[in-house]
């Protein structure tokens, strides 16, 4: 059932309907039905790999959570026997066999999901080097890819990992874990939660709050003006763009850059603000996956800004870890020894941030294309880290520039483009292909043409489109670009649904206004290809 | 809180209130000379009931019988349900739904369509559907009708399939937000005074050879429920082919086999009107208005005088010409098509 | 505390870490930084900071990140 369905609208009606007639002890049961319902949709076989993953981890941290247990009163009940010296080392012991437990849940799920994923692109690779020296090529199995398990089996493991490091209780009951797996507003693209924040508030009752009641669906809608007004709209675009594998090269591809921007920003946005609204609505409040990330005045704040919620799994279960585990310190003090401080201890640093954008990009695609875009991010980010010295001082040179109002909106174009160029990546074939259309852009003069294109939509407008795109779609798009440009710059000083709710009238009529563009300006139905949310199979 | 309840009352009312006014707004008023056929499925309500026959069919059915003819030669009271491409499971709903209004002695069926089995086009399906009153058997019209990608939603909230249409609509959409067109049909029957004769060379001519000439099972099935329907109604199911002389709609000899064995079978009359072409008096170089695709008005009459004898004299369907109140309403139709008669002419 | 001080004024020398109370919450750390320092710490201080301790709580003041690599070293 994706979002922008029918069914999921009528889907949705029925759940907040029931949701609050039921007794409040059964509103999570209520959730975990319907949960399984939305996934059922997906394909029956989907059910059993989100099952795998929810009953393994479920055993897996009840016997973590176990074993603690038994320590603590093996401790509790030794404790005079033991010294200090032998507490600690039966505590390094016990904990050493945990992590074996931990380790045997992690290897499962993300083996799962590793084969499922990845097993077509590994081959592949295989496959090109047994060509090299002209063997046999490996058939390559067609397996199912479960919607959203990307998304699933990090939380979960996130979970687990919670459990093993004491920040979260083990679930006592199975059930309950299998919502939390499977809670289906952020089932298909996040945000991804912590179990920590999302289980108490999954399980406690909700009483009717027609205040929150009334963000969650404004958030609901504003999703949708994002994704079916924009988002979907501008599919067009980039389709004509990337011409069916043979793309437009030249200006055109800094045109994609910009009109991918904009498609991914509304489609994703656009999709979380739906399902955080919908959670809002059953009063339950997910932790935001973006903060206005176009703002960005660097790579490092785009990627505190941009998919949030995916990088800090990614520091925290990754990054972190890597950096401060004992070979890596290791390495640390030896780098240091033979290259001298400050290259050494930069290598255990690179070494870890590598690793970290590397799976990052892995996580977001099986193909070389996210391996290269992870790989450019992090490059980008260390590049600049390395240049923050020069920084400061042109910055200490420069006072009243650099701490000009347009000065802050250069970086931040800056950055858009810069993220934009390393985006494409996800548009074009292969990496090859991606190099090439960067450089056409330097080498191709075409910008005439463009604009001659784009003159000649405008005056005849009913003959002539411009990127397949009609004189009216580009109105309705700049249009509610801008909208959305403002209503975000606003929110971010401060709340506009707050300062709405003190004038209902005007609430009200924006609100109508919201859904009469929805309902008018919207790319769906016959005539609107059904376009999939980018992120639904990462 | 008391005052926030009135206010969210009150901008729900609104908001119903403007969805209603935009669903018509952008629904589709076939006011364009290309598209009139649109409008056909609708026209039907204004003059529901007191009808002794019932046509249903595809444009065959509109373009050849006139239920004005039929009166004012034989006094028979009838009504011509048909729409472009109209598909058999949608003619046996429109039965359905029509019984709902009247009781007639015989319905009359136009077999060409028997030679779909799929759904076809979404939207000839419009026009077909869009027309009908809500009820169960416009529900299970559309079930049976839609082609992939279409939703039974996109019927029911007519503004999810068109609101496309708010970034070209026409003064004739503000025109007829709430206010019908005049009418299209003269009792169902749409009437082209063109000429265009058919071609010498493409008389008689026979279609491309088909790879299986078999009637599609599930046409056949729904014409089958057709007949149970109307023995359930106590009235006859009546089998007919429109004259024409069209290769694109070429109609058979093996289709005709099937239709006649079926027809016998069932104890049905049908009438292959393609042979009776001499006998109606059809002249392909002044009755047609595509080159022998579709019958003009003249073509339409002659058939219409044809068929009724058989009505009447075949299917004893009673002369009420008597009957002052019918007869009063029928002279007003009679009117109106002269009347439109004449003004296509002069437009000629 | 004194060569914790150092350690960070040499990550960030404009800051003023003994009355910042929240490095972790406005910012003023990213998660480079925090891996220069429990490198760092490990190297001075002879201490290993486990991943699951790296959260805001401990490293929003050098009271705190002090107060952790004590509760460390005793452990």
């Amino acid at each position: 059932m994706l979002f922008t369905s029918y069914g999921f609208v009528a889907f949705l009606c029925a759940l907040f309907v029931v949701y609050y007639v039921v007794p409040k002890k059964a509103q999570w049961w209520l959730l975990l039905g319907a949960s399984y319902v939305f996934y059922a949709f997906a394909g029956l076989e989907c059910l059993a790999f989100i099952l795998v993953t929810t009953v393994s981890s479920y055993f897996i941290a009840r016997v973590m959570d176990g074993m603690r247990r038994r320590e603590e009163d093996y401790l509790t009940v030794n404790r005079d026997k033991m010294e200090k010296e032998e507490r600690k080392k039966y505590k390094t012991a016990a904990k050493k066999r945990r992590f074996l437990v931990l380790i045997a849940g992690l290897v499962l799920n993300f083996g799962i999901l590793a084969v499922l994923k990845y097993t077509a692109f590994a081959l592949n690779n295989v496959n090109s080097v047994i060509g090299l020296f002209g063997g046999r090529r490996i058939s390559i199995p067609e397996l199912i890819l479960p919607l959203g398990i990307s998304f699933y089996i990090f939380q979960t493991m996130g979970y687990l990992i919670d459990v093993y490091r004491q920040k979260t209780e083990a679930e006592r009951n199975p059930f309950r874990l299998a919502l939390f797996v499977s809670f289906f507003p952020q089932l298909i693209q996040g945000p991804i939660s912590r179990h920590s924040d999302l289980a108490p508030q999954l399980f406690a009752p909700h009483k009717f709050d027609s205040r929150g009641f009334g963000y969650g669906i404004q958030r609901i809608l504003w999703g949708y003006f994002k994704k079916l007004v924009i988002a979907d709209r501008v599919m067009v675009a980039i389709k004509f763009l990337l011409n069916d594998g043979a793309p437009m090269s030249g200006f055109y591809v800094l045109l994609l850059i910009l009109i991918y921007s904009i498609q991914i920003y509304a489609d994703f946005t656009g999709g979380i603000d739906i399902t955080i609204g919908i959670a809002e609505a059953l009063g339950i409040r997910l932790k935001e996956n973006f903060k206005n990330p176009f703002s960005s005045k660097s790579t490092k704040e785009y990627w505190n800004r941009w998919h949030i919620t995916m990088g800090t799994w990614f520091t925290d279960y990754v990054f972190y870890p890597l950096s401060v585990c004992k070979p890596m310190l290791k390495l640390s003090k030896f780098s240091r020894r033979v290259f001298g401080n400050n290259v050494g201890k930069r290598i255990p640093l690179y070494t870890a941030t590598i690793v970290t954008w590397f799976l990052t990009g892995l996580w977001h695609g099986a193909s070389w294309n996210f391996i290269v875009w992870g790989l450019l991010n992090c490059a980008v980010i260390l590049v600049s880290q390395e240049l923050e010295p020069l920084y400061k001082i042109f910055r200490a040179k420069f006072p009243r520039l650099t701490g000009s109002w347009g000065y802050g909106k250069f970086m931040a174009i800056r950055t858009f483009l810069l993220m934009g160029l390393i985006r494409s990546l996800d548009c074009y074939r292969n990496v090859r292909m991606t190099f090439s259309m960067w450089w056409s852009m330097i080498s191709k003069q075409n910008i005439g043409r463009v604009f001659r294109q784009f003159g000649a939509m405008i005056s005849s407008p009913e003959k002539n489109t411009f990127l397949g795109l009609s004189l009216s779609d580009c109105i309705i798009v700049a249009v509610s670009v801008m909208t959305v440009a403002i209503v975000s710059s606003m929110s971010a000083k401060e709340s506009v649904r707050e300062r709405l709710y003190k004038k209902p009238v005007l609430m009200w009529s924006l609100c109508g206004l919201l859904f009469f563009a929805i309902i008018l300006f919207g790319a769906y139905g016959i005539g609107y290809d059904a376009s999939q949310f980018i992120y639904d199979q990462f | 809180m008391k005052k926030r309840i009135i206010i969210a009352v009150c901008a729900l009312l609104v908001i119903a209130l403007l969805f209603v006014f935009f669903t018509a707004l952008v629904m589709p008023k076939y006011t364009d000379s290309k598209q009139i056929e649109g409008r056909l499925i609708g026209e039907y309500y204004e003059e529901a009931g007191g009808h002794d026959v019932l046509f249903v069919g595809d444009c065959e059915v509109y373009e050849s019988f006139v239920p004005a003819i039929l009166w004012e030669k034989y006094g028979i009271s009838s009504y011509v349900r048909g729409s472009p491409q109209q598909l058999v499971w949608q003619s046996y709903y429109l039965l359905e739904e029509m019984f709902k209004y009247e009781n007639p002695k015989a319905v009359v069926f136009n077999v060409l369509a028997l030679k779909y089995g799929e759904p076809r086009d979404e939207a000839m399906n419009r026009m077909t559907l869009d027309g009908m009153k809500w009820s169960s058997s416009k529900r299970k019209a559309i079930r049976a009708s839609m082609t992939e990608g279409e939703k039974l939603a996109d019927y029911m909230i007519p503004i999810l399939r068109y609101h496309s249409r708010i970034t070209e609509l026409t003064w004739d959409d503000f025109k007829y937000v709430f206010k019908k067109p005049d009418r299209v049909s003269d009792s169902g029957y749409l009437m082209n005074v063109g000429v265009k004769p058919t071609p010498e060379y493409y008389i008689g001519m026979a279609g491309d050879p088909l790879y299986d000439y078999t009637l599609p099972a599930r046409a056949m099935e729904y014409l089958d429920m057709m007949k149970n329907l109307c023995r359930e109604k106590g009235c006859e199911l009546v089998l007919v082919k429109a004259p024409t002389n069209s290769v694109m709609y070429y109609w058979y000899d093996e289709w005709d086999e099937q239709i006649c064995d079926y027809a016998e079978k069932n104890g049905l009359a049908y009438y292959n009107l393609i042979d009776e072409c001499d006998n109606i008096g059809i002249d392909w170089n002044t009755d047609t208005y595509d080159m022998g695709a579709h019958l003009n008005v003249y073509g339409a009459e002659k058939t219409s005088a044809y068929f009724g004898k058989i009505l009447s004299v075949n299917h004893g369907i009673a002369d009420r010409r008597g009957e002052s109140d019918i007869a009063a309403k029928w002279q007003e139709r009679l009117n109106a098509y002269y009347a439109r008669k004449k003004e296509m002419e002069s437009k000629q | 505390m004194e060569k914790l001080i150092e350690i960070l004024s040499s990550i960030h020398p404009d800051v003023d870490f003994e009355n910042t109370v929240d490095l972790i919450d406005d910012g003023i750390l990213d998660s480079l930084d925090i891996v220069t320092i429990v490198t760092e710490i490990n190297d001075v201080f002879d201490v290993t900071i486990p991943a699951e301790e790296i959260v805001p709580e401990n490293f929003n003041s050098a009271e705190a990140l002090f107060a952790l690599i004590e509760k460390l070293d005793e452990a």
